[in-house]
């Protein structure tokens, strides 16, 4: 599909795109790529990750990798390191094709790779951490150690103390610290696994410096990110992967930051759509004036800093017009987030999340798109109760729950799935057992477990939710779709009147996923609210009647879903703002 | 070629037994070397550790009363694993039990037996639990993990039992560290005639059957499971994590605290270093081998007390040393736990070159 065995830097375009790097590599030899992966296929029982995918990287070249999470360059990558076996392909370094079984492969081949955790310890010094990865039997060459690390930090430019220990040192400073153990191991391709999340402005500008440098010296970099704007400035080429496959492959120069986004998360494919749209949506409940009003809810309460919550609702039903909507109006939303806030440990000494406003109505779905790690994690374990917030409040059909055990949240109607089905589920314990551990209370007759009203209870749901397994089976040993059918049966069988959804599909086959989407329709038909967040576009358009976007912990969008497409949500996503006049 | 593990789907019911069996035929090849090079046949020391205990009435109620103070450590620790708080401290609970028995007896010498033996019970079982709360109250509030906070307190108890039969408590008669002997109203009564079992043996029994009730039966007993499997699962389920690791880290001391109290009120009748023969340690035996579960206590407890009495007697018969007992006892944990594995895991053969994941996933 496309045609990586090109070189790109050749001397007419890409010089422009990075200064200094392309122009001064190899391209104008008519030679074979650096590295070079052919048809690379792997897959995890029936998922497929990597799909036959081709990536070239030349010498001197930076070639981007872009994707959202789940497109599959982490296993991309793990392929290349030797951390992964891939089913099917080719890896061919300067042509001649390599067998890299291992990491040992991968560095014999002359690949580094530089993670976004790294792999140094703390209380060594530079140079022993870089003799520890070329210790064998033997003696220990500590000055050559020492000269190693000398030598690598000249090419890269910066100045290294060999004998400087490790967590003495900034995170810009470990990260080139691994860097350099990727050079005195004589790498030719150097593998950068996201390097700008963890950095600070300024130690991004040195490590581009550093990048720049390096690729004049003809290294290749294989530069993953889906940071858009730090892409165009420092790689030669781009390519972009998209479930598995490569869904283009273009010169850096004089890209289009629009079109890029639009390729990482293409177009709505999802099998399950909403049958009430366009028409009945506007028409029967006007979902996006609901936002609208919510917002503006939102800015009155951050305005006055007062509590305006029983004010609010008949205040919002008053202003609108009288119709069809109105007998919803009357009851609280179904789930409410007022200054919303949680304060962090990260590095960056941010917080996690920061005045989160948001109202979800009943009957309405609302997506929230985002790239994993801005705040979606943080925000469904508050709302699962497992988590205090540090700022704000949480209502769950008006009844405040904010800092709510998981007991009180479910108690006021709060249904949760989470992302990680099997933090949410007792593996070693029946699917029975699974399906009333949330209230297993209720299921007491005397001092005893009622066993024959946990049976008829599970049997129910197994066949209303179509369940393949008994209820005696654990739960371990059921499909991710059957899991997540249990996990979906547990949280609707109580009718929630909230529902939180966070990656209900990731991982299921297509059958499955549609079954899932199915029952979070069926849910909001039958009056429920969803937060619906997903890391999925074509799930969150196919769904959701508005969606928000969320960014480095923050609301940084809320789109009715006429307004949202791909192309504005990605460029949302990626800390891009939008163009006067984009969004109305 | 080579061979990898694979995960079990679900577990034949025959499994277990058929694992247990292999792992007994390979403590008896490991183990028959050693026999063979102290000097016996393996055969008839085996018949003598395993058999022989069992074909005599005095010897079977020894056996009873050698399993006893196994039973409560074994549930104690079983109770706190099931939870997952891994207490280790079993063994100065255990002494910390026997410590608070001989107190509350010399504290109150003139009670009646009816009313002796509760107070004698229930000051071992404050006496454990006292022991026991620290390291569960750090786990509950500052996370401190248990297992070295449990076990350092073990030579602690030893210690401070010491102390007290060398200082204070040492014997008022014969001078010697031990405790002068309670009053007889605090003796428990045998249960079976001309032997020297107990009402304690009954008690444990009794008491693993309201475990296994409460375990199985009852709502507190599948949320103290779920913890015990997938904390992060229970805690999702709105189950409160910290506190059933705070509960049954209590329980546990004091059920051990109760077998020290046992064994002082049963056996020894006075404090002495030596009331604890290892019990809180050998506890996390029977509770592993046992599968963490009542009936499994029971069955191990015995079997380890009928080795314990077995050992003697070939120590005696053969002049095995009597360490001969806890080596084979401690090869069978070993062995056991090692073929467990295959509960969950099978082995499948893969060819080297179409070997699908080799990564670390």
């Amino acid at each position: 599909m496309n045609d990586p065995v090109q070189p790109a830097p050749g001397p007419g375009g890409p010089v422009s795109g990075g200064p200094g790097s392309g122009g001064q590599g190899s391209g104008s030899e008519p030679i074979a790529p650096l590295i070079e992966l052919v048809g690379i296929r792997k897959s995890f029982g029936d998922l497929v990750v990597n799909d036959g995918v081709d990536l070239a990287v030349d010498h001197g070249q930076v070639h981007a990798l872009l994707g959202e999470n789940g497109a599959g360059k982490t296993t991309l990558m793990r392929i290349l390191y030797g951390l992964t076996r891939f089913d099917d392909g080719a890896i061919r370094v300067d042509g001649a094709p390599v067998r890299i079984a291992s990491p040992a492969d991968a560095i014999a081949a002359g690949i580094g790779m530089v993670t976004q955790h790294f792999s140094l310890v703390g209380t060594m010094t530079v140079a022993e951490n870089v003799m520890l990865s070329g210790v064998g039997l033997g003696r220990v060459d500590r000055a050559g150690a020492v000269a190693a690390v000398t030598a690598a930090a000249d090419r890269l430019g910066v100045a290294i103390d060999p004998g400087a220990r490790i967590d003495r040192l900034s995170v810009g400073e470990q990260q080139r610290v691994e860097i350099v153990k990727a050079l005195a191991r004589e790498c030719r391709l150097l593998i950068l696994d996201e390097p700008t999340a963890v950095l600070v402005p300024q130690d991004v500008e040195a490590l581009f410096g550093a990048i720049r440098r390096l690729t004049a010296d003809g290294l290749g970099v294989l530069f993953i990110s889906h940071k858009l704007g730090e892409v165009s400035r420092i790689s030669d080429r781009v390519s972009v992967l998209r479930r598995g496959r490569i869904a283009g492959s273009v010169p850096a120069a004089g890209i289009e930051p629009r079109a890029l986004a639009e390729m990482m998360v293409g177009r709505p494919t999802v099998g399950v759509r909403r049958t009430d749209r366009p028409a009945p949506l506007t028409a029967a409940r006007d979902g996006s004036a609901d936002g609208v009003g919510a917002e503006v809810e939102a800015d009155l309460v951050a305005a006055r800093g007062v509590d305006v919550g029983t004010a609010a609702g008949p205040d919002a039903a008053g202003e609108r017009p009288a119709g069809t909507a109105a007998p919803q109006r009357l009851r609280p939303p179904a789930l409410r987030l007022r200054e919303l806030g949680l304060s962090g440990g990260t590095a960056r000494g941010r917080d996690l999340l920061t005045d989160l406003n948001l109202v979800v109505q009943p009957g309405e779905i609302v997506g929230m798109a985002g790239v994993s790690g801005n705040g979606q994690s943080e925000l469904v374990q508050l709302l699962s109760g497992l988590r205090r917030p540090s700022r704000g409040t949480v209502e769950v059909n008006g009844i405040d729950v904010t800092g709510a055990s998981p007991q009180r949240m479910i108690a006021a109607g709060l249904g949760r799935i989470t992302e990680d089905r099997h933090a949410s589920v007792v593996p070693g314990l029946t699917v029975e057992q699974n399906l009333v551990l949330e209230d297993a209370a209720t299921f007491r007759r005397g001092p005893f477990l009622d066993s024959g009203a946990v049976r008829r209870h599970a049997s129910a749901l197994i066949e209303r939710f179509n369940i393949k397994a008994a209820p005696t089976d654990p739960i371990g040993a059921l499909s991710g779709g059957n899991m997540q059918k249990v996990l979906l049966a547990r949280a609707l069988a109580r009718e929630p009147v909230a529902l939180v959804a966070s990656q209900p599909t990731r991982g299921l086959d297509v059958g499955a996923a549609e079954f899932v989407h199915t029952q979070l329709l069926q849910r909001r038909a039958a009056g429920g609210g969803l937060l619906l967040v997903s890391e999925d576009l074509d799930e969150l358009l196919a769904l959701s009647d508005r969606i928000v976007v969320i960014y480095a912990g923050r609301i940084v969008g809320d789109l009715t879903i006429e307004q949202a497409d791909p192309r504005t949500l990605g460029l949302l996503m990626t800390g891009q703002r939008l163009d006067e006049g984009e969004v109305a | 070629m080579r061979l990898r593990l694979v995960l079990r789907g679900r577990e034949p019911r025959w499994l277990v037994v058929l694992l247990i069996a292999i792992a007994v035929v390979i403590v008896f090849a490991v183990t028959a070397g050693p026999i063979r090079l102290a000097g016996a046949n393996p055969r008839a020391a085996y018949q003598r550790y395993l058999i022989t205990p069992l074909t005599s009435f005095t010897s079977f109620t020894e056996v009873l009363l050698a399993s006893t103070p196994l039973l409560f450590t074994g549930l104690a620790v079983a109770i706190a694993f099931r939870a997952g708080y891994w207490n280790i401290g079993g063994e100065g609970q255990f002494l910390a039990g026997a410590t608070g028995a001989v107190a509350t007896g010399f504290a109150f010498p003139g009670l009646p037996a009816a009313l002796a033996i509760p107070a004698g019970l229930l000051g071992g079982v404050v006496a454990g639990m006292l022991w026991g709360v620290v390291p569960a109250w750090l786990r509950a509030t500052w996370g401190i993990d248990e297992v070295v906070t449990t076990l350092l307190l073990n030579p602690v108890a030893l210690l401070g039992v010491q102390a007290l039969v060398t200082g204070p408590w040492r014997n008022s008669q014969t001078g010697f560290a031990v405790s002068d002997s309670l009053a007889p109203g605090y003796a428990l009564p045998t249960v079976i005639p001309d032997s020297s079992v107990h009402l304690g043996f009954p008690l444990a029994v009794l008491l693993a059957a309201l475990i296994w009730i409460v375990m199985s039966r009852t709502v507190t007993g599948l949320r103290v499971r779920a913890v015990g499997l997938s904390p992060d699962a229970a805690a999702f389920s709105g189950i409160g994590v910290r506190k059933v690791h705070f509960g049954a880290a209590l329980i546990s001391a004091g059920i051990a605290g109760l077998g020290g109290a046992v064994q002082v009120l049963g056996v020894t009748h006075q404090l002495t270093p030596q009331v604890s023969d290892s019990y809180g340690y050998t506890g996390i035996v029977v509770a592993t081998l046992g599968g963490l579960s009542a009936l499994g206590v029971l069955l191990v407890g015995l079997l380890l007390g009928n080795i314990t009495v077995g050992a003697q007697n070939a120590s005696l018969a053969l002049q095995l040393p009597p360490q001969m007992g806890q080596i084979i006892s401690s090869s069978l944990l070993l062995a056991v736990v090692g073929m467990l594995v295959f509960r969950r895991y099978r082995i499948v053969r893969a060819p080297r070159d179409t070997a699908h994941q080799g990564g670390a996933e």
